[in-house]
């Protein structure tokens, strides 16, 4: 017997990875096309309403080019459409609604994070929730009929008193001994109000968030420095909350821009470029379009279409804004405002 | 170490190491004495009151109040109740810093001052509320004690017609059939859309939640406006319901939308990781797993858009005209509904006209309302997890 060496290549194929898809496959790929499917939906719908905007804005600016950003009347009739005046209207009372909202928001919203009792804490966040879910027109009609004639009253003592200061202006004899109240009504400032009380629950409750999450570890480091209820607010969480405080504001902001009814309700539309907030008369994009779209022709609607554009742009890149400040303040939580 | 500072008193450290000896050993502390030292039975209380301090913060109101009177109503022509509550706020403002100036060091004067000024925001706030709530149900309650109010329409009304003819029904008609609409477009269209920008993500669900999240700031007037262009001018689609419905879903859709994306993101993924590792598809997870746990973060994210939405006037006045009739159908002719009734009754300025007015906004608050308190309902469950 002998023994023999041969040489034989092995027939084992060689091992080779299984392959591995991460693709999709049966009820999973229907699952992802279908999504996908209702996604694309509604980027179309959402996207098809900035394009269709923009896209009627074209012929417009077109038409009017600059002036249409510098003229202050609206009479199609003459064909001479701007909306310079409704702008500074729309700033106006948007900003006497900031002005009034700012700090009566930051006041609550520190009330209910800092110094309300715990056991009422929830009832009163609740509470600022039930105020941004009440409807715009009720708080028209609130600033119409309940706080028209106080707030009148209270514009004319601004302006007899402070009358030196161009903003507290008002074209009318503050001193007379039959007061003409009906100079004082109908004006940015009571617009002004009711809007306020529309942004305010916004604005505090973004505040709020931020301020109950200010740090546990700094407001007991400054206690045990021996420090006030009001030093623990100043020194931690008012400097912690900064960006809430910025980002809550700016979002009301926004809303406060777009707001339609409480201002059709309250004031009287005047085209005058002014900024006398507690006068008679002024006007917004949005209570123009509300008032004009009605007897407008097809090249009229496409100018109201442009000025609507020219008020979404200005929203969108102040929410934006706000939303990049209260994301950058929370040191990388979600923007979940 | 942080839980040093809370070995204390009755939790006794029974063992201890001592490193100045040489020869390192272990011992048992005897404790002789379990009970606790009257220093620990009489804890300080450092959030209360002295009786002067109540005192002082009652003298400081009432004299606040005396002076505001005396300034309103006997030295000065305001006497007006708004000026005597601002003016009594400033006096006390001034009274309280002066009083704790004289007991208190100076950050307890700034502490105090801030606390009174705070509180004040705050009771401001609520008093807004309040009387907002109040005045539109106290305007409202003459029309409303009227049971006709409430099932009858403003067909054959006229302006001089008391209050026990018409009423509001066809406006809360109209109103639960463009909101139904409304979600019956907007639900699985939001709902869907959130499902893909979690589940399945990349770079186009990117793009959809970037869109989505600037159409949340599309004022609402520009919604109906682009419906009224749209579907009233350029396809011919008569003013109806429907337009008003399919207004109020393009506000709605980003709202509602952006919501449910933000909850279904704190749904947990361990969640979802173990569906699928017993072998469920996708689809199966999401709709087994994910959407229920989701589930009152869901309602709530929908409640909020459709209270949102029932109050909204302006996309409303410009898609679905005006009817003063009762209208089922929402696909032929004009319909009403409660925001816009109430805001063409008052722009009448009629004085009935201005009472149904109330009435029917006291309805669409009690609304929103119950809208509310079903939300927080809803959202209970989610709190106490």
């Amino acid at each position: 017997m002998s023994t023999e060496v041969r040489e034989v290549t092995p027939r084992a194929e060689p091992a080779r990875p299984r392959p591995i898809s991460s693709k999709a496959t049966g009820s999973d790929a229907v699952f992802v096309k279908g999504t996908r499917t209702v996604a694309a939906t509604v980027l179309v719908i959402t996207g098809g309403i900035g394009v269709f905007l923009a896209s009627q804005s074209i012929p417009t600016l077109r038409h009017y080019g600059w002036s249409f950003f510098t003229e202050t009347q609206w009479a199609p009739e003459t064909d001479t459409i701007g909306i310079a005046a409704v702008l500074v209207g729309t700033f106006t009372v948007a900003l006497v609604a900031m002005s009034i909202a700012f700090p009566l928001s930051l006041a609550t919203a520190l009330y209910i994070s800092e110094f309300a009792p715990p056991r009422v804490r929830s009832t009163l966040v609740s509470m600022v929730d039930l105020m941004a879910a009440v409807p715009s027109i009720i708080y028209g009609l609130w600033g119409f009929f309940l706080l028209q004639p106080h707030a009148s009253a209270v514009a004319r003592f601004l302006h007899a008193n402070l009358g030196w200061i161009p903003i507290f202006d008002v074209d009318a004899d503050a001193d007379a001994a039959q007061w003409e109240q009906t100079r004082y009504t109908a004006s940015a400032f009571i617009a002004g109000l009711a809007v306020a009380m529309m942004v305010m629950p916004m604005a505090s409750s973004v505040m709020r968030e931020v301020f109950s999450s200010a740090p546990l570890g700094e407001r007991e480091g400054a206690l045990a420095l021996g420090s006030t209820r009001w030093g623990v607010i100043r020194s931690v969480v008012l400097p912690f909350g900064r960006g809430g405080i910025i980002g809550g504001t700016m979002l009301g902001l926004g809303r406060a821009l777009g707001e339609t009814i409480a201002v059709l309700i309250i004031v009287s539309p005047r085209f005058d470029l002014k900024f006398k907030p507690l006068e008679i008369g002024t006007n917004t994009v949005s209570a123009l379009i509300a008032g004009r779209f009605g007897e407008a022709s097809v090249a009229q609607l496409s100018a109201l279409l442009t000025a609507g554009f020219v008020l979404f742009c200005l929203t969108l890149l102040i929410n934006t804004l706000a939303a990049i400040v209260v994301s950058r303040s929370r040191s990388g939580a979600g923007t979940d405002i | 170490m942080a839980t040093d500072l809370e070995l204390t008193g009755t939790t006794a450290v029974p063992t201890r190491q001592t490193s100045s000896t040489p020869e390192l050993r272990t011992f048992v502390v005897a404790r002789r004495d379990p009970t606790p030292g009257p220093d620990r039975t009489v804890r300080r209380r450092v959030a209360s009151t002295t009786p002067a301090d109540r005192l002082a913060s009652a003298a400081c109101i009432v004299s606040a109040l005396a002076l505001a009177w005396l300034t309103c109503f006997r030295l000065l022509p305001w006497g007006t109740p708004l000026a005597f509550v601002l003016t009594s706020f400033v006096c006390y403002l001034v009274i309280v810093t002066t009083v704790t100036h004289i007991v208190a060091p100076g950050p307890a004067v700034a502490d105090r001052l801030a606390t009174s000024i705070i509180t004040g925001g705050a009771i401001v706030v609520g008093i807004a509320l309040v009387s907002t709530v109040v005045f539109t149900f106290v305007r409202g309650f003459p029309a409303l004690i009227h049971p006709n109010m409430w099932v009858d329409d403003m067909a054959g009304v006229g302006p001089r017609d008391p209050l026990t003819k018409g009423g509001v029904a066809h406006a809360i008609v109209g109103s639960v059939i463009e909101i139904s609409i409304a979600i019956l477009v907007t639900v699985p269209l939001a709902l869907g859309t959130a499902v893909y920008m979690v589940e399945v993500g990349g770079r186009f669900a990117r793009i959809v939640r970037t869109v989505v999240e600037a159409m949340t700031a599309l004022p609402s007037i520009i919604a109906g406006l682009f419906i009224y262009t749209v579907f009233i001018l350029l396809l011919g689609v008569p003013r109806s319901g429907f337009a008003a419905a399919l207004a109020l879903s393009v506000m709605m859709l980003p709202i509602i939308a952006r919501a449910a994306d933000v909850v279904l993101r704190v749904v947990s993924s361990g969640l979802r990781e173990a569906s699928l590792a017993l072998g469920a598809s996708r689809w199966r997870t999401v709709w087994h797993v994910v959407l229920p746990t989701a589930r009152p973060g869901l309602a709530t994210a929908l409640i909020l858009g459709v209270s949102r939405a029932v109050g909204e006037t302006s996309p409303v006045l410009l898609t679905s005209g005006a009817a003063s009739f009762f209208v089922f159908n929402p696909f032929v002719g004009v319909m009403n509904s409660l925001p816009l009734f109430v805001f063409s009754t008052v722009r009448t300025g009629e004085e009935l006209y201005v009472q149904r007015g109330f009435a029917g906004a006291s309805i669409l608050l009690l609304l929103v309302l119950i809208l509310f308190v079903v939300t927080r309902l809803l959202a209970r469950p989610r709190r106490g997890r």
